[in-house]
């Protein structure tokens, strides 16, 4: 059994542009950003100028409920960076409101990924007032 | 209707030595040491190269001494997608002897760096996450086995087979490294899950090169020329940034999902060649990850879809129906940076055709086809090469 770690203070911060900052704005406030489109209500994700669904360019910014299932995953064994101690997880999160997106999973075991798993969101602090979307299953997520 | 590439012919293909160092050389020094040979081997003087391809285009042709010449905006891109577009500027008229040679060297400096350089992901989305190359491309494997039910036994199957061609190469990187077993595979310590080590390719150095020549141009060098019966090129967007979703579509609901990235191109190639995955006597697939062998027999549409575990265990294989990935590719013969193991499928089946291969030559071998890509990196371009003139 082996517990999975999380980013933290000292990983490489992400750089927003003008389109993504809402996103992170919301994360250093513990809120899960998306977008929506006002043509043809598919939600949005990453942050775009324009909706890849319809091809109109009309987004709004809603609040997502942070929970979703797992669609893929995979567990790194092999160090990359001295800032993410082994093992940690990346998974493909299919979020309820019906889009997708990249994050890290903890607060479980690396045996305890499988696909479909329900997860919800909880955010880790990585430094310099920026807060990072992770996942963890239900009944484990702080907060 | 005249085949679109019925003027335009390989005229050859070269491998620099590869090996996970070579000392002294930089990439473009071995890019040019990659361009000496294949114009060596095809007898063709260099004054006649009036284009020059690949990511080094504007200094090799400065260093080569040719020009003025035709090059890509930018100097950049490499693989077959440089190749295409140095068949289109033959095809136009636009020049008639085209250099593509590609090279890297000096890229692993620290000892301990073994994640391709250029993959090592900066976009805000995936830069604090841990993400690497190995990372991403087992999302869409682990993705198919949950779907599918393909087994890690298929993968280590696959990364056996082809390893084990490149032990018995004398030019790969791993020439006598092997032979491996499945058991073996499952043995060597994870990665990635479902990665283990030997199912992920190694970092080298090393070149390669290829002409292209028109048909006139063709019949004055030394070897039989090879032919492009077909080839395009598919994209989903860029890698590395965006999830590497099995399921992302076009528009949201396109019929081809990024797993299957690489269908539209292989169609377009079979259509344009009148021919189908029946035909191909050599398959000559990118393999960066053991899975993406899998994906891309049923992206071809060689089986059905979520067989390719049980197709890779009945027909791959040089004793198989479909030889597969002959010289240890990626895997074992070389992955040399920049774009020069892009560029290094089509070398191998160009030598298949030629029948230069001094091991793993599948006899009487008159179409292959050659890949680059994968859906972890969301895109995958086919080639389709012959003996026979289109």
């Amino acid at each position: 059994m082996s517990e999975l770690h999380l980013p933290g203070p000292g990983v490489p911060l992400p750089r927003p542009t003008v389109i993504s900052r809402p996103f992170w704005d919301g994360c250093a406030q513990e809120r899960l950003m998306f977008q929506r489109c006002t043509h043809c209500g598919s939600a949005v994700f990453n942050p775009a100028p324009m909706c890849r669904h319809c091809g109109e360019a009309e987004l709004v910014w809603e609040e997502s409920a942070g929970r979703g299932t797992i669609y893929s995953w995979t567990v790194a064994w092999r160090p990359q960076h001295p800032a993410f101690p082994t093992p940690y997880a990346a998974a493909i999160i299919d979020l309820a409101e019906g889009y997708q997106m990249l994050a890290n999973v903890g607060h479980c075991h690396s045996e305890d990924l499988v696909v479909g798993m329900a997860v919800r969101v909880f955010f880790v602090d990585i430094g310099e007032g920026m807060r990072l979307p992770c996942f963890a299953p239900i009944s484990a997520a702080p907060g | 209707m005249t085949h679109p590439y019925r003027n335009v012919a390989l005229a050859g293909a070269f491998n620099t030595a590869q090996a996970r160092q070579l000392p002294g050389h930089t990439s473009l020094s071995i890019a040019l040491e990659a361009a000496r040979g294949v114009l060596k081997r095809t007898g063709c003087d260099r004054m006649a190269i009036d284009g020059v391809f690949g990511e080094m285009a504007y200094e090799v042709a400065y260093a080569l001494g040719v020009g003025p010449v035709w090059t890509p905006m930018g100097g950049a891109a490499g693989g077959i997608v440089s190749i295409l577009d140095a068949a289109n500027a033959i095809a136009a008229g636009q020049c008639r002897c085209a250099l593509l040679t590609a090279g890297g060297a000096g890229l692993f400096s620290a000892g301990a760096e073994s994640t391709a350089p250029w993959t090592r992901p900066e976009n805000e989305f995936v830069i604090s996450s841990g993400m690497f190359t190995a990372m991403e491309f087992a999302l869409i494997a682990q993705r198919h086995m949950a779907v599918y039910g393909t087994r890690p036994e298929h993968l280590a199957h696959v990364a056996a087979t082809i390893r084990n061609q490149g032990s018995i190469n004398p030019q790969a990187t791993f020439s006598g490294k092997g032979p491996y077993t499945i058991e073996d595979v499952l043995a060597s310590r994870m990665i990635a899950d479902p990665f283990h080590l030997l199912d992920c390719s190694l970092n080298a150095e090393g070149g390669a090169a290829l002409l292209l020549v028109d048909a006139d141009m063709a019949a004055d060098l030394a070897l039989p020329p090879v032919w492009l019966l077909g080839g395009c090129v598919d994209h989903m967007g860029p890698s590395y940034r965006h999830p590497p979703s099995w399921d992302l579509r076009n528009g949201g609901n396109g019929e081809i999902p990024n797993g299957y990235v690489g269908r539209r191109a292989a169609r377009k190639a079979f259509a344009m060649s009148g021919l189908s995955p029946a035909d191909v006597d050599t398959c000559e697939f990118y393999d960066p990850f053991s899975f993406e062998i899998i994906r891309q027999f049923e992206a071809f549409e060689f089986c059905k879809e979520g067989e390719g575990g049980d197709f890779v265990m009945e027909m791959m294989g040089l004793d198989k129906r479909y030889p597969t990935t002959t010289d240890g590719g990626l895997l074992s013969f070389g992955h040399a940076g920049g774009t020069a193991q892009l560029l290094q499928r089509v070398v191998r089946g160009v030598e298949q055709i030629q029948g230069l291969c001094v091991s793993g030559q599948v006899e009487g071998a008159e179409v292959a086809l050659c890949s680059n890509g994968g859906a972890g990196a969301m895109f995958n371009d086919v080639l389709l090469l012959g003996k026979d003139r289109p």
